[in-house]
């Protein structure tokens, strides 16, 4: 018996008596980007942003090598192949002609994108008059028709991989708007039948044709000639399509490197509200921090990865050991010894999931009730019908009262309290913003909380507090530097922007790294503005007085005593350093004669840490002397 | 270490009306001296009781007066004794006089350290303040008390006030109440003194800091609004988690009679190369290597170091925006604090008035910070006011990191408006949770508002730490159940729930909750474990005394015991259907611990889990049902964050189930053996 992979590895979402609700997310997307390699796509040309002349052709294969350097990243998963047609060589599975399928070494047709498939493709400008040539396709008395080709081999290759876990997508970049022109009668209306048939056979099999038409500045691409009954366009979209198109286009190049996760429920839980009266909610992460990626340890001899080994060692005995499944806890004087299990029975404080407490004004939760990212709960009538019902009622009221709700969250690992604040669905324009449903915010305990800024409390004189006329210029400042439209999205991270626009450099063996632009950084410009000067001015002008010198030190005068403390001893460490002859020292082996502070004025006097023992001390001189 | 030692006095109020909270003082006085044993070996602690029918201490034998007043223990270094010395804390039956037990707290403090140990001297006061304070012969008692303070600042001593109310302490005089109010409030504007109010026990549990931190900057510098403006600060954090202690592993390989065995187990880790385990590589030998698609890009440290993005330390403004543009959700880890640079007037001028601004308006500031030089990233955050409401305590703002456009991910959910009619509540269910919303209420006006985090204990911690003081005295002892007054954390307070019984009934009668006919059975993980009464006392005895039979049929695998509950499901004998359901909820089981890989500790409990449905399989001769959900496993885990788990499986010989083990089996021992080591090719 062959166990079926969708039964025991089947998404929680993935019921097979799917509720309509339940979409189903693919997790992989197959694309095959077919590009019009025609004389015509070398002819015809743009104005590219800089001002100068682009090839149609140059267009559409730069669009695809910025998407595959973002895919990479973003979803590496995804397969894509990429096919010229109207080409003067042939290359493909079906030998048929005028289609040229490019690719790679170790990689099939239809696969993940490597570096190589990227670095190749990057120069293929170069060399494909040479090796792939371009011709027309479809001539008047052939029967060949190159577009029909195209499709048979995109809907060929996209045929690996079931409809179910995968998205398949066909992108077309051309800028022929009526492939058949040159043919005229009978010829002309087969071909066209054929070709729109062909279509219509790939998306009935589940793969969607998306047409980039690339289009002169004196000639717009007429979608209707043909284009519009391969895609299947209507009334108004028909309208909608050529600028919709053109935003496409500019959305594949511009997209931000970021990591692509599909949604999935972190866990199934459980809300007791009372009198055992429980229902059933999915948790999942909307906002966690993206981090680089996880580092794999090579060889650097052979560049070969490396596994690692973990062993224990018992301290007193040397003996290699199996993991101990005892802990300790130096306490009094003594171990106390803890197995793994007692330590889980410890944590284990709650049955269930979440237990509801009680409700709150949302006043309440404070800014500083803060300790992990949220995690976002939706409801489920999965298991438990009846559960959506509550749930919305209870959110709905919360929202509507203003109030949070309190919770105990016991999780195996990390029992904690938490709030559980509503949130109404927003929509704008381009969809959903927020969706509806619960946050659980982690709230701290009592000895998580810190009372730091009681520690600097002037008990004599009380703190300053601003006048009215202080506050006043404040605000008037605040009204300058408002950034209206704020949303949290807005920026990059530019330390992973960098991390991934090095490692794409590295991997593609590019000589420069491309720049990446800190979007985190101040709008200098805006700030300079006269208006903005000035209430910054005002605003300085009333707290600090006029004869305010930032660098005075009228603030703290323990550190900046530390600081000249700190001056004196590094002076003194010169002085007393310039009495020893160190290279002698070091050659005859007396450095060790010497006291730890005597050590420590050479490495005071040259700029060196000072932590460690003696012997750390002494080589730390030695190093830097260069013995 | 000694430079830091505290020196604390508690002076404990154990006349007739604090005796109701006696209990929980003991526990948190208890607790603080065990967190001490730990963190703090070296501090010094003295008791002080007052209220008791005796005297014993120093200034009544020196000066007279000061009746009532025990001192219990003298200052010294903590130890075990101190721990049970609250075990049988006294019940005193007179009114006790906390202002003498002050002096007599300060007296002890100033002899034992004089002007040493500056800022490290500390009073904690644990009463209820319901009985005046008698009279001084010279001044009224504010000036008694301000002199007190003053010589208090003097000695630069800190003094903790937990003043106990509402249902723990009984009703009191009001007038003497306000009067003790307001002396105890002289303390506090005049020295750094605190008085907190608790009402609960669960509050007077959370009352007391049981540990020292002293606080670092994280960030000292300029808050720059522009290029011509800059407001120096000091940044703290504000919240950050204590942490269930990391305990050391055992080694029981020394002989037993090696009293100096220190039993400490070392991890050593080595990297071999995947072809050949019998190769050790040298640590300077390996490389860092970046997944790019399926490729991997060694990249050194020092081509790393020269090309990667570095910042320099700054925090700067980047605008003010409405508060509502940030949703509370979006806050991403623990909180800093911003404070004026200490002792500067005009920064502290500088940040009132922002903050002032800031609350007016309702308005949010957005910031760039780059804490420390070298620092390889960013952080986006929000600043909200914290407007101070004691006199002596400046503004200041909390600051919370805000999430990157790569943070986000933005998965769309279902509109409520599009689930069918039957998933909407009708109007009488709205009102019924209306209801619910408005009178399950934790912060009603007219008492203290429970479960407050700053006033709410840690339940794990503390059952951690009394256990390990159990243990500290019979090593046999099992993990005792959770704290009665802690349940008050974990589950609804049984009082609030039977104060609001009417309209918990008429929510749960208005909602009608059923389980799915259409699920198949193994799959119906949730309801069983729908916590009713009878059945959790039962579920918790079971957990929390290891040594009870268990009394109830284990019937799914659950989340806390998984393994065991998988042997029992096996070795029911009633019906051969268990085997298949043991083994299809074990598989389950994996599955989401597997998936729930956030939590890094799930690994090792799947490993667990693998390792006994292997066990149980070659028992039952179900080898099949293994190797092929062995196989999927590692099907899915050529997915890199998986790598891990998948790793960890060869050192346990977590292999296909070979013919020599269960007859039925296809796979010979050498299939068994090589599945490994091919899996692991093609994982590169």
């Amino acid at each position: 018996m062959e166990l079926d992979p969708d039964d025991i590895f089947k998404d929680d979402e993935d019921n097979p008596d799917s509720e309509f609700y339940q979409q189903r997310e693919s997790s992989k997307e197959f694309v095959v980007y077919l590009v019009d390699a025609s004389p015509k796509m070398f002819s015809s040309t743009c104005p590219s942003e800089d001002g100068k002349e682009e090839t149609h052709f140059h267009i559409a294969i730069s669009c695809i090598a910025q998407s595959l350097k973002t895919q990479i990243i973003n979803r590496s998963y995804d397969e894509v192949a990429i096919c010229f047609f109207n080409t003067r060589e042939k290359k493909n599975l079906q030998d048929l002609n005028a289609a040229f399928v490019f690719n790679v070494a170790e990689r099939e047709y239809l696969d993940r994108p490597t570096a190589r498939l990227i670095k190749d493709f990057d120069c293929i400008e170069e060399s494909f008059m040479k090796d792939i040539g371009s011709q027309y396709g479809i001539v008047s008395g052939s029967r060949e028709n190159s577009l029909y080709n195209a499709l048979w081999i995109a809907q060929a290759l996209l045929r690996k991989g079931s409809a179910k876990t995968a998205d398949k997508r066909i992108l077309l970049f051309t800028n022929e708007d009526d492939p058949f022109g040159s043919i005229k009668g009978v010829a002309k209306a087969d071909m066209t039948r054929t070709t729109l048939q062909r279509a219509k056979d790939a998306q009935d099999l589940g793969i969607s044709i998306e047409l980039l038409p690339l289009s002169q500045p004196d000639e717009e691409f007429n979608v209707s000639l043909f284009y519009s009954d391969l895609i299947g366009l209507e009334g108004d979209e028909l309208a909608q399509f050529m600028p919709s198109a053109g935003q496409k286009l500019q959305d594949m190049k511009d997209q931000l490197r970021k990591r692509m996760f599909t949604k999935r429920i972190v866990r199934r839980i459980t809300l007791s509200i009372a009198n055992g009266l429980s229902i059933e909610l999915n948790t999942y992460a909307l906002i966690r921090p993206t981090m680089p990626g996880a580092i794999t340890w090579l060889d650097s001899v052979t560049n070969r990865p490396l596994k690692t080994e973990r062993s224990f060692i018992c301290a007193d005995t040397g003996a290699l050991m199996q993991e101990p499944a005892k802990r300790y806890q130096p306490y009094k004087n003594d171990n106390i010894m803890l197995s793994v299990e007692e330590l889980s029975e410890i944590k284990r404080v709650s049955t269930g999931h979440l237990h509801l407490l009680g409700f709150k004004p949302l006043s309440c939760l404070k800014d500083y009730h803060n300790m992990r990212p949220s995690t976002f709960i939706f409801p489920s009538d999965k298991e438990v019908i009846g559960s959506t019902c509550i749930f919305i009622a209870l959110l709905r009221s919360m929202v509507r009262l203003k109030r949070f709700a309190v919770a105990f969250y016991g999780s195996s690992s990390h029992p904690q309290l938490v709030a559980l604040v509503a949130q109404d669905e927003i929509i704008s324009a381009g969809g959903q913003v927020e969706p509806p449903g619960m946050h659980m915010i982690y709230l701290p305990y009592s000895d998580d909380v810190r009372h730091v800024e009681e520690i600097h409390s002037n008990t004599n004189a009380g703190a300053p507090r601003a006048t009215d006329d202080q506050i006043y210029r404040a605000a008037s400042l605040i009204k300058r530097i408002d950034l209206k439209d704020f949303s949290v999205f807005q920026f990059a991270n530019p330390g992973l922007q960098r991390h991934y626009a090095i490692l794409q450099a590295l991997a593609l063996d590019e000589d420069d790294i491309p720049e990446i632009n800190d979007e985190t950084l101040p709008d200098e410009e805006g700030m300079a503005r006269p208006g903005v000067v000035k209430a910054v001015e005002e605003f300085k002008l009333s707290v600090y007085g006029d004869n305010y010198d930032e660098e005075s030190d009228m603030g703290n005068g323990k550190a900046s005593d530390a600081s000249k403390k700190r001056k004196t001893a590094a002076e003194n460490a010169v002085k007393e350093s310039a009495n020893y002859n160190w290279p002698d020292l070091a050659d005859n082996g007396q450095l060790k004669d010497l006291t730890v502070t005597e050590l420590k004025y050479y490495l005071t006097a040259n700029n060196l840490p000072v932590t460690g023992k003696k012997e750390v001390l002494i080589s730390r001189i030695l190093t830097h002397l260069g013995k | 270490m000694a430079r830091n030692k505290e020196g604390l006095v508690l002076l404990l109020d154990v006349g007739p009306t604090m005796h109701n909270a006696l209990p929980e003082i003991k526990k948190v006085c208890s607790m603080l001296i065990q967190k001490k044993l730990i963190y703090g070996k070296f501090d010094e602690v003295g008791v002080v009781v007052f209220g008791t029918q005796e005297t014993d201490n120093e200034l009544t034998k020196e000066v007279g007066g000061y009746e009532h007043v025990v001192v219990l223990r003298n200052i010294k270094v903590v130890d075990g004794d101190l721990v049970d010395a609250f075990q049988e804390l006294p019940r005193g039956n007179f009114d006790g006089d906390y202002l003498d037990a002050i002096v007599v707290g300060m007296d002890m403090l100033i002899k034992k350290y004089q002007a040493t140990n500056k800022g490290k001297k500390r009073l904690c006061l644990i009463t209820n303040a319901l009985c005046p304070i008698k009279d001084s012969c010279e001044g009224t008692r504010e000036d008694q008390v301000g002199t007190i303070a003053a010589q208090m600042s003097a000695h630069g001593m800190k003094m903790e006030s937990v003043i106990v109310r509402g249902r723990l302490s009984g009703e009191g005089d009001q007038r003497i109440m306000d009067e003790n109010d307001r002396l105890l409030n002289i303390f506090s504007e005049k020295t750094s003194a605190k008085a907190v109010y608790v009402e609960s026990p669960t509050a007077l549990l959370g009352a007391i800091k049981t540990r020292n931190i002293s606080p670092v900057t994280i960030f000292r510098g300029d808050l720059e609004l522009g290029s011509n403006m800059k407001i120096k600060v000091w940044v703290y954090k504000k919240t950050s988690e204590e942490k269930f202690p990391t305990l050391k592993k055992y080694s029981d390989k020394a002989p037993s009679t090696d009293r100096f065995a220190t039993h400490e187990v070392k991890v050593d880790y080595e990297y071999k190369s995947v072809e050949d385990p019998n190769k050790v590589v040298p640590p300077e030998q390996r490389i860092k290597g970046y997944r790019y698609g399926p490729q991997v890009v060694p990249i050194s440290s020092a081509e790393w170091d020269a090309v990667k993005f570095k910042p320099e330390k700054s925090v700067k403004l980047l605008g003010f925006t409405d508060a509502s543009n940030i949703m509370r959700h979006y806050y991403m880890k623990d909180v800093n604090i911003f404070i004026p640079e200490p002792g500067n007037a005009r920064a502290a001028l500088a940040v009132s008035a922002l903050a002032r601004a800031m609350k007016e308006m309702n308005k949010v500031a957005i910031l760039r910070c780059v804490w420390r030089q070298g620092q390889g990233s960013v952080v986006v955050g929000v600043l909200t006011p914290n407007i101070s409401e004691k006199d002596s305590t400046p503004d200041s703002f909390y600051f919370n990191i805000l999430p990157f456009a790569e943070d986000v991910r933005e998965f769309q959910f279902p509109s409520f408006s599009s689930f069918p009619a039957s998933w909407q509540p009708n109007e009488q269910q709205q009102e019924a949770a209306d209801n619910l919303v408005k009178m399950l209420d934790l912060a009603p006006s007219a008492k203290q508002e429970a479960l407050l985090p700053d006033f709410t204990p840690n339940p794990i911690l503390e059952r951690f730490y009394r256990h390990l003081e159990l243990k500290s005295k019979h090593p046999d002892a099992v993990v005792p159940p959770l704290d009665e007054t802690l349940k008050t954390i974990t589950e609804a307070d049984p009082d609030l729930l039977s104060e609001k019984k009417n309209v918990i009934d008429a929510f749960s009668k208005s909602f009608e909750l059923k389980e799915n006919p259409r699920l198949k059975k193994s799959s119906k993980l949730l309801l069983r474990e729908k916590p009713s009464g009878s059945d959790e006392e039962l579920s918790y005895k079971d957990a929390t005394n290891v040594l009870a039979v268990k009394p109830v049929k284990v019937e799914k695998i659950g989340d806390s015991s998984p393994v065991q509950d998988f042997e029992a499901m096996m070795s029911h004998r009633d019906s051969p259907d268990w085997v298949s359901k043991a083994i299809q909820d074990m598989k389950n089981k994996i599955n989401s611990l597997i998936e729930n890989f956030y939590d890094g500790d799930n690994h090792g409990k799947a490993l667990e889990c693998l390792l006994a449905l292997r066990k149980g399989c070659i028992l039952e001769q179900e080898p099949k049902q293994f190797n092929d959900f062995l196989r999927h496993l590692f099907n899915v885990s050529q997915e890199k964050k998986l790598r891990n788990f998948y790793e960890s499986l060869i050192p346990r010989g977590l292999t296909l189930i070979s013919k020599s083990e269960a007859i039925d089996s296809e796979v010979t021992d050498d299939e068994a053996r090589n599945f490994l080591v091919k899996k692991e090719l093609k994982i590169e």
